[in-house]
């Protein structure tokens, strides 16, 4: 019990410092709130947009989450093909790194065009092209690097292909797969803010910081970035909990 | 032929950029039902090939493999491996690694008495109270006892034992020399093992053959009478003194040190 009570207070211990190093730069410096917010500014905008803080966040949540389930489908997907077929690799990989390359704030604009007035649908886009490639990636190298002893004891028996898939290939990249969607989600933010803030009525968090520049009410702009860390937060744990419950083998003891 | 494993005049080379590479050549060994064999021979001289032909996951160029007499063309359930890295899967327990080929295998047992099958097999090697560890738990000699339980569990007519004691410590070692005799006792089967270690290969094999280099072929053949249960003490007599200079000999012969008109 002391070791999850632990695992709570250490990080909140470590937030609050955070934020009252914070709190005493701008202090010591004496900049005013249109210069750097300070954590004591950003109480009172959250207390006056609180409603259009929820609406926002939901917006941005919901859309961030559908960007990364579809990251998630088609990032197995191709890292399924360009695992299994060594030619596949080849084809493909150039492409896909070349997209990535790619910065996603020059793909905005373009997509924003594209499908005028789709906002959800432009929002959710971006979110998954900036966060399907690391789970690509890691499906990929997870599956190509099986050991073929793992393969010949299961295809000495006669298992098919898709047992082997599922008995052993499956569950070993699940490590890797994790570990990409851990950098995925955070990225998967990073999109649908992009283009919540770019495209013009646009809702959700990403908006909300973009009304506050209109208006120069700089606390709300801080607000928005640390209600946006800690959606980032909530989601980033989320994905631990789910590595521990299906990967959790792969934690060794510590010491 | 009373012979469960036959290979006769079996040839393969592999595809390379360089061209074919004929890895081997008139490849000829026989064993006989609940016969262990001992295969050694020089670094990269085909014997990991060999495994894989018996095993039905390749098919030879040329010659034949049959099991039980039956022409061996794809994978059969019969059959089970272990090999130096004893490849357990970190995310399943003990027990269940060790039940594995059991949800695999036609008709392998179920529930119940897929349990008590793989319980029973880890009591026979010393495993008992380790069921529901995880491999990472486990030391090196233990995962490869865990590894051959898994490769017995459906009770296969053939054991192909891929150098399983390769990179385990001397002690250990002859530890699981020792538990091989036993589960052979326990548990009859037929074996071929593939080893760089000549006192292993008689300690263990009741028929040692040795393969020549690069493309091998069976170059000798030597059978061991067993009568008394094995100890570790035999490898210590003049007989086996004997038997593993004659072996020696063999292998610089294999690998081309001295010339074969001298044997």
């Amino acid at each position: 019990m002391t070791g999850r009570l632990r695992n709570f207070i250490v990080p909140l211990v470590a937030m609050l410092v955070f934020l009252l190093l914070w709190e005493a730069l701008v202090w010591v410096n004496g900049w005013p709130n249109y210069k750097m917010a300070s954590p004591s500014d950003l109480w009172p905008a959250y207390v006056r947009y609180w409603e259009l803080f929820l609406v926002m966040g939901w917006q941005t949540l919901w859309r961030t989450v559908v960007g990364l389930l579809l990251a998630v489908v088609v990032g197995i997907a191709f890292g399924m093909v360009m695992g299994f077929s060594r030619t596949m690799r080849e084809a493909l990989y150039p492409l896909l790194v070349g997209f990535n390359a790619i910065p996603k704030a020059t793909v905005v604009p373009i997509v924003a065009l594209m499908f005028v007035g789709a906002h959800d649908f432009n929002t959710i886009l971006i979110a998954f092209m900036i966060s399907f490639f690391p789970i690509a990636v890691s499906v990929s190298i997870g599956l190509s690097t099986l050991e073929p002893e793992y393969r010949d004891i299961l295809r000495s028996l006669g298992a098919s292909q898709t047992t082997i898939f599922w008995k052993i290939a499956l569950p070993k990249t699940l490590p890797e797969f994790f570990g990409a969607l851990k950098v995925s989600v955070t990225l998967a933010f990073i999109g649908t803010n992009l283009m919540e803030i770019v495209s013009p009525h646009g809702r959700g968090l990403g908006a909300l910081f973009d009304s506050g520049k209109t208006n120069s009410d700089y606390p709300l702009m801080f607000a928005v970035l640390i209600a946006l860390a800690l959606l980032g937060i909530v989601l980033y744990y989320i994905v631990v909990g789910l590595e521990k419950m299906f990967a959790g083998w792969a934690e060794r003891a510590p010491g | 032929m009373t012979a469960l494993i036959d290979i006769k005049g079996v040839r393969h080379a592999y595809v390379t950029a360089a061209g074919p590479l004929p890895v081997l050549d008139g490849l000829e060994v026989s064993v006989e039902e609940g016969g262990f064999c001992a295969v050694v021979g020089p670094s990269g001289c085909g014997k990991s090939t060999l495994t894989r032909l018996i095993a039905g996951l390749m098919r030879p160029d040329e010659g034949e493999v049959w099991l039980h007499g039956e022409r061996v063309r794809g994978p059969r359930s019969t059959v089970g491996m272990a090999f130096q890295n004893p490849v357990l899967l970190e995310w399943r327990t003990i027990l269940k690694n060790v039940m594995l080929p059991l949800e695999i295998v036609p008709n392998g047992l179920k529930g119940k008495a897929a349990v008590e099958r793989a319980r029973h097999l880890l009591s026979l090697v010393g495993l008992e109270g380790f069921e529901d560890k995880r491999p990472s738990e486990l030391s090196g000699g233990m995962r490869q006892r865990a590894s051959l339980c898994r490769a017995l569990v459906h009770q296969p007519e053939v054991l192909i034992l891929d150098e399983p004691f390769g990179a385990l410590d001397a002690f250990t070692r002859e530890d699981l020399w020792q538990t091989m005799h036993d589960l052979k006792e326990k548990e009859p089967f037929t074996g071929v093992l593939i080893t760089h270690d000549l006192r292993e290969a008689i300690f263990l094999g009741d028929q040692v053959v040795v393969l020549s280099g690069r493309p091998a072929r069976t170059q000798y053949v030597m059978n061991i009478e067993r009568t008394a249960p094995a100890s570790l003490e035999d490898l210590y007599t003049a007989e086996a003194a004997e038997r593993l200079n004659i072996l020696r000999h063999q292998i610089e012969i294999a690998q081309g040190r001295v010339p074969e008109e001298v044997a």
